[in-house]
């Protein structure tokens, strides 16, 4: 019995410590990813969401003008849980950008400033045009890039803040950039950030890696935007359960007793 | 079923209902009074936890069905629609495929203790086979849920997977091509495959709970087995399945749900791959293709072996030689406990298993590939060679006289029984 409780605490021990172990671990292509604070971290974290709205922003002014964030619409921004930008600043990002919606009465499409019900502009129709755009190199959808890379916002954050100079013994094909965090260290994407390149109003120092520790936080959310529902519910449910663990444990006990107090009187009858 | 019903309806409707459909006398004989070895540690709690695990799989699963799309441009954004404008569509979807994962923890961790014991010699043969065929129901579920999330990892893998059958063209030629294409319903894995998959995928788990309503038929002809392997002999040897058992696996459940839980809450997809958060796309194979983690120490056997034909025969085959075991184990006793040398070959297969799913999730080159081959052959001969011969040539140490007296001492060899 408390063999059998000890490997379950065992087993639930690992099972904590080891996401931690992969989120610091080297994905194996000799890149190093270095593990960073994140307010959203398990099993407490939760967003910043000044952090979230500059996110946004960045991800507006330099990520949107290449990358797509298809599963999102502008309503999500001001859902709890998010940035949750007002009613009427939601409103008023979703119309900034231009929409084609259609067809009209005429048959024709239109454009029309975007409502909090549309999804997040693409900045390309469709995957061709993204391409002939980008030098035949496709800019992936960003909705769920914090699942979909190993690491997540800590190799997010590498990539944006791992560009440098070309190392003298590394030959580089055409048109790639050197990114210490990139597996084979080539990308195609152009080193995206530089100092003051965003505008910040709520004092953060307007630096590289403010903006890249910034928009990853909120691909993170992009990608999980219900991960403080997750967390809040979980915290309400692992209560619950272990309480009931000990319920169950004494009325275990209990019952169990009715046959151990009748073995003792057994044994001590022989 | 074996046992004289002790069951008596109270009132008028229960004697009414008794001698038309007796399912009230079938719950009583079968999970209320049902004898159970007194001496059952909580490796036995299992089968309930497996059976809780296959109802959350079932809810769950008919409740993403009604929102998932099984098309090759919907699918992906579908799942991820789920999660985000379904009511508590995270929460069915993470417990799903994180549930899937916690079935099989459970299933293994099952399986090996009817290893241990030797739950599958006799009389409990069919009840061992059916287990088997669960499992391998499991795989086949699991493999094709899997799919149905249609991200790089799911079509690579079906693509590997369902591939492996055109190694039939090496016995008859052109006989593994047409199989494939038959599966596929095309030239290649599209629509017509992720729409079988999702067809069968919802099939399988109510074929899976009929299986299961037999292995637990099987179970109580002749009842469960126990940590001694002794048969029960008196009355006295067992306790009623409830309250004792009732009480004991509900705990145990409420100890599992706590490890889902923290994967569940704080690590959905940990056990998962994030490459499998791409959308598929047919013109990239990602760098590694890997399975999920259950599947890992098959996988490595299939890669360990260099001829197709005969990978494929050993990842069958690493399944179908569990159905076989009954006979090939030519122990008197069950339980590996009193077998002092056996003891040692058991534990050894439990760490080239674990070693195995290690090895399934690195790149077969180099020293990887060698060790891959020292353990699938270790598997294999586990049970071909070990099982009869040791078996044959092993003085079993000293059983006690009954599970009565393995619980009150006499201070003879019992393992600790935990429960009692």
């Amino acid at each position: 019995m408390r063999n059998i409780l000890k490997l379950f605490a065992a087993i639930a021990v690992l099972a904590i410590a080891f996401p931690g172990a992969a989120l610091a671990a080297d994905d194996g292509h000799g890149t190093e990813i270095e593990a960073q604070d994140w307010s959203f971290a398990p099993p407490f974290g939760h967003f910043d969401r000044a952090q979230l709205q500059r996110g946004y922003k960045v991800y507006q002014f330099v990520c949107a003008n290449c990358h797509g964030m298809k599963l999102l619409s502008y309503r999500n921004l001001g859902e709890p849980g998010g940035p949750q930008f007002s009613e009427a600043a939601v409103e008023a990002l979703a119309s900034q950008a231009q929409i084609t919606d259609g067809p009209d009465d005429m048959g024709k499409m239109f454009q029309r400033p975007g409502k909090p019900s549309d999804r997040l502009r693409s900045p390309y129709p469709n995957d061709q045009a993204s391409r002939a755009a980008n030098g035949g190199a496709l800019p992936p959808d960003l909705s769920v890039m914090a699942k979909a890379r190993e690491g997540g916002p800590d190799y997010l954050y590498a990539l944006m803040t791992g560009y440098g100079e070309v190392p003298e013994d590394m030959k580089m094909t055409k048109g790639m950039h050197y990114n210490t965090a990139f597996p084979g260290h080539q990308i195609a994407m152009p080193n995206p950030l530089s100092e003051g390149v965003v505008e910040y109003t709520d004092g953060t120092e307007p630096t590289i890696k403010n903006y890249a520790k910034d928009v990853s936080a909120f691909m993170v959310w992009a990608a999980e935007p219900k991960l403080e529902e997750r967390y809040k519910i979980g915290a309400r449910i692992m209560i619950f359960l272990i309480v009931f663990a000990v319920i169950m444990y004494l009325s275990n006990i209990a019952v169990w007793s009715r046959v151990h107090k009748k073995d003792h009187a057994a044994k001590t009858e022989t | 079923m074996a046992h004289e019903s002790t069951y008596t309806p109270s009132t008028g409707i229960g004697r009414w209902i008794d001698t038309r459909l007796p399912v009230p006398r079938l719950m009583h004989d079968q999970f209320g009074v049902f004898p159970m070895p007194r001496n059952v540690n909580y490796l036995w709690t299992f089968g309930a936890i497996l059976s809780f695990m296959l109802v959350v799989q079932i809810v769950t699963g008919i409740v993403l069905a009604m929102h998932y799309q099984p098309t090759v441009d919907g699918a992906f954004d579908s799942v991820e629609k789920i999660m985000r404008d379904v009511n508590w569509g995270w929460l069915l979807r993470y417990a799903h495929a994180v549930g899937a994962s916690m079935f099989f923890f459970a299933a293994f961790i099952h399986t090996f203790r009817g290893l241990y014991y030797g739950s599958y010699k006799a009389p409990r043969e069919i009840l061992w086979m059916l287990g088997v065929l669960i499992l391998f129901l499991m795989i086949a579920t699991a493999f094709m849920g899997y799919s149905l999330v249609w991200g790089q990892m799911s079509f690579w893998a079906v693509t590997v997977i369902t591939n492996l059958f055109s190694s039939l063209d090496s016995l008859i030629p052109g006989l593994g091509t047409t199989l494939v294409q038959w599966i596929w319903g095309g030239f290649s894995v599209g629509e017509p495959t992720l729409n079988r998959l999702f067809a069968l995928h919802y099939l399988f788990p109510f074929v899976i709970v009929g299986v299961v309503i037999l292995h637990i038929w099987a179970l109580h002809i002749p009842g469960s087995n126990n940590p001694t392997g002794l048969d029960v002999k008196t009355k006295s040897d067992t306790l009623p399945f409830h309250p004792y058992f009732t009480i004991k696996d509900g705990f145990a459940i409420v100890l599992f749900c706590l490890l889902f839980g923290v994967f569940l809450f704080y690590a959905p997809n940990y056990l998962g791959h994030s490459d499998n958060y791409i959308p598929a796309n047919p013109l990239q194979t990602p760098p590694h293709i890997v399975p999920e983690w259950y599947f890992l120490p098959f996988y490595a056997i299939l890669r360990a072996i260099p001829d197709k034909l005969f990978g494929v025969i050993g990842l069958m085959g690493a399944i179908v030689v569990l159905f076989f075991i009954p006979w090939l184990d030519t122990s008197r006793i069950r339980s590996v406990s009193y077998r002092p040398i056996f003891k040692w070959f058991f534990w050894l297969f439990v760490i080239c298993c674990l070693v195995l799913g290690y090895l399934g999730s690195q790149a077969p080159d180099g020293w990887y590939l060698f060790w891959g081959r020292v353990c699938t052959i270790y598997y294999f001969a586990f049970f071909l060679i070990i099982m009869p011969v040791v078996g044959l040539i092993e003085r079993p140490k000293r059983l006690p006289g009954s599970i009565t007296e393995s619980v009150l001492g006499k201070k003879t060899a019992a393992p600790s029984g935990g429960a009692a």
